[in-house]
């Protein structure tokens, strides 16, 4: 168990290509990190990068104050889940779990005692004489988490460990590693292109694009404060509905439907709102509101996805399912739920509506029930 | 699912004839005399003198120095054959782990020439191999019988592509559970790799087992001579009025087919159960 501190890491490849640039994360002890970004962010590169499978071009990795940055993987004091488990398909189950330990020397004796530890943990126990040919995929992934349990590393690293398992599976999975890690206490880095996976898991969030880094934080202060409309497009799903508009005195403008805010903005010029799907609700007579075409409707059972067109750009609401629903529909939002980015930069502006105390709070209340 | 008909027999039975036919008709002209086959040609039906006529292929001393029996011969070609193929696989799986592996200036351009090597038959390379063998004075051994053999593109080639299918990622965890170089090649390669080396070894067996014209270089001394030889040293006493043992060089040949149809009856079963049941 130990922190790790990534400091500037790039990854340039020959060619120049630059997979990673200049990534800092501090990791405290026992925290579960979860790297999530489309593919071909760099975030599967930075978590070998970690592992030692690839060579780290520029900056330092320290697991525990040790910079390891021309350490041998096996001498990191890590262990990796890959997404394909890459289990040794000629070994047993029992084996494919004492490799690591018979190859560092480790008395029988306790490679026995930690095999039985894992197996039982992860309920493996009667797999254990099994080739992993034998096994179903889940079994399979238990196999590889029990890999890299026995070695009690100081992290965990997973590479989308669950990509390869049915939506069912992957959901209890989710849960499991969430415990076990919990349980272990273990410091764990996490790549994952599922936002949702990323969203449960994680204790905090690093959000990569293009390499670099868009925001770290907690998952529901990524969720609920986007640094960018590239995170705000990313988490969440169905994912934030950003408009262009102008303001124009207290009023914002989408093409031909206007929202009156009730007090100014910032300056005058073109914009990028962020709304989130569920912050939108049927407006009552008399409130301000955006017409919203109806293209479509998603029926998920507790909610109901409805997707149209206002004044010609894609939104998507999230509605009870009991409201009827016409061609046409009048769409509220309270001013305080909207998110300003910029036009140009897609950054995230300062906020005209000090709304963040109520969120706060709702974050802090989840996050003990969690903790 | 496919019903087999009559026409679908015939065709399989048409094949059995023509392959087994010449062969159940060279062991039953063996259990002949050589002067009842010279006078009336191949037979179909056995004859009395089965186990006589082997036993002399097998125990009689022969050859112009006369010392040479045909368990000798015997020995002799199963020791080429078998060093020829575990040397091969040996060789070609080590170049091909490196050539796969281990990332090395030029590794494409000497893989590449490694493979066009596969395009020179022995026949091409014959004589400087044989003036560097007589040069290292190891004409009439066996490691001058085998050794020059050993470098095989062919072998190499099946390894490196056997090697790429093997994902990446099982080296890596390798990597990380602490498995260097060798105890990776060791461990997990190997193991992998068992239908692979099962296929190439018959193929290698059997190639060395029908190898003649090197051996025959190679060797002059008649311990160290080849049933493949063998055989045709026999027919080669047709001077006067002697007649040609025939029926010893039919038992000859037959013998000469047993151990490689073994090599092929017994890694077969290896290598259609790795076929059958391979996952990596």
């Amino acid at each position: 168990m130990a922190a790790i501190n990534i400091t500037n890491v790039s990854k340039i490849y020959a060619g120049g290509v630059e997979a990673v640039k200049s990534v800092s994360i501090d990791i405290a002890d026992g925290e579960f990190i979860v790297l999530v970004g489309p593919s071909g962010c760099g975030k599967s590169t930075l978590l070998r990068m970690v592992a030692g499978l690839e060579a780290i071009s520029k900056g330092t990795v320290e697991i525990g104050d040790r910079v390891i940055n021309d350490v041998e993987p096996a001498e990191r004091d890590i262990a990796m889940v890959f997404q394909n488990y890459a289990l040794y398909p000629h070994m047993t189950v029992y084996n494919n779990l004492a490799y690591g330990l018979k190859n560092r020397g480790t008395p029988k004796a306790e490679i026995d005692a930690r095999v039985a530890e894992a197996a039982r943990m992860l309920e493996i126990e009667q797999y254990l004489t099994r080739k992993p040919r034998a096994l179903s995929g889940g079994q399979r992934q238990r196999v590889a988490m029990g890999r890299a349990i026995v070695r009690k590393p100081a992290a965990f690293l997973f590479d989308e460990p669950l990509s390869n398992l049915d939506a069912k599976l992957r959901v209890s999975m989710r849960g499991e590693i969430k415990q076990l890690q919990k349980r272990l206490g273990t410091t764990s880095l996490y790549v994952t292109h599922d936002q949702l996976e990323a969203m449960t898991l994680a204790d905090r969030l690093v959000v990569l694009n293009g390499g670099q880094i868009e925001q770290i934080g907690r998952p529901l202060d990524v969720y609920h404060t986007p640094a960018s409309t590239f995170v705000a497009s990313f988490i969440g799903s169905p994912a934030m509905n950003l408009l262009r508009g102008t303001r124009e005195g207290t009023q914002l403008h989408f093409g031909s439907q206007v929202l009156d805010l009730g007090r100014p903005p910032a300056f005058p010029g073109p914009i990028t709102v962020g709304i989130r799907a569920e912050d939108l609700r049927i407006a009552r007579g008399g409130e301000q509101s955006l017409t919203l075409k109806v293209e479509y409707i998603e029926e998920l059972g507790a909610q109901r996805l409805v997707h149209g067109t206002v004044d010609g750009k894609k939104l998507t609401a999230s509605l009870s399912p009991e409201i009827g629903i016409g061609d046409t529909l009048s769409l509220s939002i309270a001013p305080e739920r909207l998110h300003f980015f910029d036009a140009d930069t897609g950054k995230r502006l300062a906020q005209p509506f000090d709304a963040s105390a109520t969120k706060r709070e709702t974050a802090q209340t989840l996050e003990m029930a969690a903790g | 699912m496919h019903r087999t008909k009559l026409f679908d027999h015939v065709i399989l039975m048409m094949g059995v004839f023509f392959m087994v036919g010449p062969l159940l008709v060279a062991l039953m002209t063996s259990s002949h005399e050589a002067a009842e086959i010279h006078r009336n040609g191949l037979q179909i039906l056995p004859g009395g003198h089965f186990i006589d006529t082997y036993t002399t292929v097998l125990t009689k001393q022969g050859g112009f120095t006369g010392k040479i029996t045909g368990l000798r011969m015997m020995m002799n070609s199963l020791i080429l054959g078998f060093g020829f193929a575990a040397g091969k696989i040996i060789l070609s799986m080590l170049a091909a782990y490196a050539l796969v592996y281990f990332r090395f200036r030029f590794a494409t351009i000497t893989f590449w020439m490694i493979f066009t090597t596969l395009l020179l038959p022995l026949e091409v390379r014959i004589l400087p191999s044989y003036e560097v063998m007589n040069t290292l004075k190891l004409t009439n051994t066996y490691t001058g019988l085998i050794v020059p053999l050993l470098a095989s593109a062919t072998g190499t080639f099946y390894f490196r592509q056997f090697f790429k299918s093997i994902p990446d990622e099982l080296l890596e965890a390798a990597r990380i559970d602490g498995a260097g170089p060798f105890k990776f090649f060791i461990d997990v390669i190997v193991p992998l790799s068992k239908t692979m080396i099962a296929a190439i070894f018959i193929i290698m067996f059997v190639y060395g087992w029908n190898q003649y014209l090197w051996p025959t270089l190679m060797t002059t001394d008649e311990s160290f001579f080849t049933l493949v030889r063998g055989i045709k040293q026999i027919l080669l006493v047709w001077v006067g009025s002697n007649i040609p043992d025939y029926n010893e060089a039919f038992a000859l040949a037959i013998l000469a087919m047993v151990p490689p149809v073994m090599i092929v009856m017994i890694f077969q079963r290896w290598f259609i159960k790795g076929l059958t049941e391979s996952d990596k």
